[in-house]
């Protein structure tokens, strides 16, 4: 190769020609690169051009023959073509900056590495993504997937009455928004159902935290005996399954033959409270029961954290006389909220999404006037209720969006601010 | 007072505290056992300690020809079983990539990975609903162990990659400098020594189709298929007070089991979880 002619080799020809992939890699003379990369993306238009084509049509049109074309297929064929799509992007940028970089390296006159290293380089720097690959699909089928499709949902006129085959569903924009804002029936329920949610989720686990936090300062005192064993039995709760231990509470708090009631209400006070008719005493209950839950696994993780502080920071504080009120406020408190904090938070997003305990405690019963969910119903039983009770697919879906919205929002300020995540990006 | 009663006093309090906790958590577990054995089949006359308690409740669940329950414990073995294995293969390899490779979109992968985890495949039923329906695997296992999987792969590949950064590279890079290659390294430095771990999250995979309710009700339509959790619940929402000391029988089978083994473990899963979280 001659000094002139590696002069003019031009990075931006070739980033230029890789607009149809593989030449620039070719002009690089990386022929075969350069063929791999031409013959993949002609395969990956003959194999999807149809199915994006139909794909981009289905998302926008929704169908055009009722009966013939299915709404849904065609929307979830749709959100398909969006991730090859994607995909394709994602290959296509890469393809342009691999043949800038290429050129670049020729042009200063770097040596074409010789076929074997360049395969081994290949190889190495595609393993990790080898690696990932497999669970990324399936992440996206399953995970990511459903959550597009639901958000697709939340802006047609999906219900019971307008459902495919037999009908098209259409788009129509923020309507379902609209009308939960806007129809009062909706919106009644919108706010007492979304005020319920967040008194449940702040009450509920805050609670379960303190109790946590006080168990396990009390049992980490070194004066406390048979701390294995007590520590088994604060656990317990944690390891049996949910929703036996729900279904028992049920059947306790029964109003007319549950234990509570009948055998330690009535004879002390001579009256019984009406666990699962009142609103207000199915939530009282409900959340005791949730305390009772959550708590073993927050004390697991205290008692972990506690174990790991080292006894000079207490030895020190107890040389300068201080009290152990202060030792908890400035030892204890701020090394357990350190390194469980992200844990913490998850345990509210949890509830704050926790269907278990509402579902099978009362089906989120009782029954309340003048709205559509019932009284202890938090918002994702009442997504459950309007999908499979009264098939309002497009509206239960509208209100599983505001809530991921809700869960995401949430979730993504708190992580930036605990120190601890930003460790954990940075590695 | 002296400091010698202020402590007794003390000691009284923490005791009596612990003791109130015990009584609150151990209550209900008790309570349960003790209807188990009552020969009555209704909550109506049971009492917590019975008579003339027997076993015919436990009899009735394996013996009687209108028991599912048999079916329910292989159904729920099974998908048991795939969703261990597969999500241990899944999340390891997820995992390796994460803790020892550069590769586009890693520092983002880890913020997705601790967003998605906080979404419950719950939350898009309606759409895992009809997407199943439309591909023809709503009403079978194979559809459930699908969500299990996915779903599981988040938390877990955090939890798994949490400990491979605690396992030195020096480890791994003497081996390159022999000559191993990817999966070598992989299979013979990474796997091994990440078996503590690895057993935990094959163990929680395995003991999630025992415990899960909702996404069986979404999945699982006839009743040959359901897993325990979902069978026991309609067997026992269907006529609540009827059925419940039967209930109480075959919810003991599955507790008791699954209670012991997660007594064993949890403390592997806490020191994976914080390490996790702290270190990253």
């Amino acid at each position: 190769m001659t000094a002139n002619s590696k002069r003019k080799h031009q990075p931006k020809l070739a980033m230029f020609l890789s607009v149809i992939p593989g030449l620039g890699q070719m002009y690089n003379r990386r022929y075969i690169k350069g063929s791999i990369f031409l013959v993949l993306s002609v395969a990956y238009l003959l194999v999807f051009l149809d199915m994006l084509n139909i794909g981009y049509w289905g998302l926008f049109t929704l169908g055009e023959i009722p009966g013939v074309d299915d709404s849904r297929v065609l929307l979830s064929q749709g959100i398909i073509a969006l991730i090859l799509t994607a995909f394709a992007l994602v290959f296509y940028v890469a393809n342009v900056i691999d043949a800038k970089r290429d050129a670049v390296k020729l042009r200063e006159g770097r040596h074409r590495p010789p076929f074997k290293t360049a395969l081994k380089s290949v190889w190495d720097t595609s393993f990790p993504y080898l690696l990932t690959g497999p669970g990324l699909v399936l992440l996206i089928f399953v995970v990511i997937f459903p959550l597009l499709f639901m958000g697709f949902l939340a802006f047609t006129d999906y219900t019971l009455m307008n459902s495919p085959p037999k009908n098209l569903l259409h788009w129509i924009g923020f309507n379902n928004f609209k009308d939960l804002l806007t129809v009062p029936i909706w919106r009644t329920t919108l706010f007492s159902v979304l005020s319920w949610t967040l008194v449940w989720t702040f009450v509920a686990t805050t609670l379960q935290v303190s109790l946590a936090m006080f168990l396990a300062v009390l049992v980490n005192d070194p004066r406390v005996r048979f701390k294995k064993l007590i520590r088994t039995i604060l656990i317990l709760p944690w390891a049996v399954p949910g929703f036996v231990t729900i279904l028992i509470f049920t059947a306790l708090f029964n109003d007319n033959f549950g234990a509570i009631n009948r055998d330690i209400l009535m004879p002390l006070f001579g009256t019984g409270v009406p666990w699962l008719t009142d609103p207000f005493w199915a939530r009282v209950a409900l959340i005791m029961i949730q305390t009772w839950l959550g708590f073993p696994f927050v004390f697991a993780l205290f008692t972990g954290v506690l174990q790991s502080i080292s006894s000079e920071w207490y030895e020190a504080a107890d040389m300068d006389g201080a009290s152990k009120w202060q030792m908890f406020k400035y030892i204890t408190f701020p090394h357990l909220m350190f390194a469980t904090a992200p844990l913490l938070i998850m345990q509210y997003a949890g509830n704050f999404n926790n269907f278990n305990i509402i579902y099978l405690f009362n089906q989120g019963g009782p029954a309340v006037q003048g709205q559509n969910a019932c009284g202890t119903d938090i918002l994702i039983s009442w997504v459950y209720d309007l999908t499979f009770e009264s098939n309002q697919f497009g509206m239960a879906a509208a209100i599983s969006l505001i809530l991921g919205l809700i869960v995401a929002l949430f979730a993504f300020f708190q992580f930036r601010k605990t120190a601890s995540f930003k460790e954990g990006g940075k590695m | 007072m002296s400091k010698k009663q202020k402590d007794i006093i003390q000691l009284i309090g923490i005791y009596g505290f612990i003791l109130c906790m015990t009584v609150i958590i151990v209550y209900p577990l008790i309570w349960t056992f003790g209807l188990s054995l009552n020969p009555g089949s209704s909550l109506y006359g049971a009492d917590m300690i019975p008579e003339n308690w027997s076993f015919k409740h436990y009899v009735w669940l394996f013996n009687s020809p209108d028991s599912d329950y048999l079916i329910w414990y292989k159904n729920t073995l099974v998908v048991a079983a795939v969703t261990s294995v597969g999500s241990t293969i899944f999340v390891s390899l997820v995992a390796y990539a994460f803790s020892r490779y550069k590769f586009v979109g890693k520092k983002h992968g880890i913020y997705a990975f601790l967003l998605l985890q906080m979404f419950p495949v719950l939350m898009a039923m309606v759409a895992i609903y009809i997407l199943l329906n439309l591909i023809g695997l709503l009403d079978s296992l194979w559809g459930l162990v699908l969500i299990y999987l996915g779903g599981a792969i988040p938390m877990n590949a955090f939890l798994v990659k949490g400990y491979f950064d605690t396992i030195p590279r020096e480890l791994d890079e003497s081996a390159r400098m022999d000559g191993a290659g990817h999966f070598r390294v992989l299979f013979s430095i990474m796997l091994p020594l990440a078996k503590p771990i690895l057993a935990v999250v094959a163990l929680f995979n395995f003991m999630t189709p025992f415990m899960d309710f909702i996404l069986p009700r979404i999945v699982l339509r006839s009743p040959e298929n359901y897993t325990l959790a979902l069978g026991l619940y309609n067997f026992v929402n269907a006529q609540f007070a009827n059925n419940f000391t039967r209930f109480a029988a075959g919810s003991i089978l599955i507790a008791v089991p699954i209670a012991f083994v997660f007594l064993m473990l949890q403390r592997y899963l806490i020191t994976g979880l914080t390490s996790g979280a702290t270190k990253g």
